[in-house]
């Protein structure tokens, strides 16, 4: 089940960047982020079948990770939406040169 | 978990295409509600896919966390928004976006079919002694190897929760 587990993996990490690339709502690309942690977390699961328990433990790492991003993420948008009332892409550019 | 069988391979296929099916609905919602509870029904399938692939306590923690906790926050946080009405915020990206995720799109898609064609050694078969149960494959390194790395993800889960409240709260 190695290789199936890999495809799908690669194809959830593809759904992930592409969602990242094409959409512009703040809260959905973070959540592409999400989906493409998930597919490197299946990625790390079938391998451990292989390579022994480490990948497991890495994956709760990963895990623990983006339990802190999205917390911390999450309340940057909310202050990003307090200053423009919106959490569209377009209108966050105020580091832009 | 016996991984031949054409039960076993039929449920790994099967719930393999709905992660990737609801994946797929996920990206293309424009609503932030629907978006996300497409994206739990992923994280679901995929935590089936994680039992059945021998990692029963990160399929459990995958529920637990993730489609419980993390997505949570991410609903919370969307209705606290008040966003207004979809058709305005969801809009794709312009032209160079599209043709981007494209172009980003077929190359990863290429490495996949390059990394797909080559021979996996067989699996080995996992000997798991029944009198300790399927946590402590997983509890053994880390709470050993890895306790040192334990600790701090203890300590960025703190800092996390600290400065999440510091940033979102109210300046008075």
């Amino acid at each position: 089940m190695l290789a199936e587990s890999l495809f799908f993996s690669a194809i959830l990490f593809t759904i992930g960047v592409v969602g990242v690339l094409t959409r512009r709502n703040v809260i959905i690309i973070f959540m592409c982020v999400e989906l493409m942690l998930n597919a490197v977390n299946l990625t790390f699961v079938a391998l451990s079948r292989l390579h022994g328990m480490t990948g497991q433990v890495f994956v709760v790492f990963v895990i623990a990770v983006a339990a802190a991003e999205a917390a911390v993420g999450l309340a940057i948008i909310i202050g990003i939406f307090r200053h423009h009332e919106s959490v569209d892409l377009k209108n966050i550019n105020l580091l832009k040169g | 978990m016996q991984s031949s069988g054409l039960f076993y391979q039929f449920h790994f296929y099967l719930f393999g295409l709905i992660a990737i099916a609801s994946a797929l609905a996920f990206v293309t919602r424009k609503g932030p509600v629907a978006a996300a509870l497409w994206l739990v029904n992923t994280l679901f399938s995929l935590a089936a896919l994680y039992i059945m692939l021998d990692a029963q306590f990160i399929g459990a923690i995958q529920v637990f966390v993730y489609a419980g906790a993390i997505m949570v926050v991410f609903l919370f946080v969307v209705m606290l928004l008040n966003l207004g009405d979809p058709s305005e915020i969801a809009d794709i990206r312009g032209k160079w976006g599209l043709i981007a995720a494209g172009a980003v799109g077929l190359a990863l898609v290429a490495q996949l079919l390059v990394v797909l064609r080559q021979q996996f050694p067989p699996e080995a078969p996992v000997v798991r002694d029944s009198s300790r149960g399927v946590i402590d494959g997983i509890a053994e390194p880390l709470f050993r190897e890895y306790l040192l790395a334990f600790e701090i993800a203890s300590i960025l889960l703190l800092a996390a929760i600290v400065g999440a409240v510091l940033i979102a709260k109210r300046r008075a």
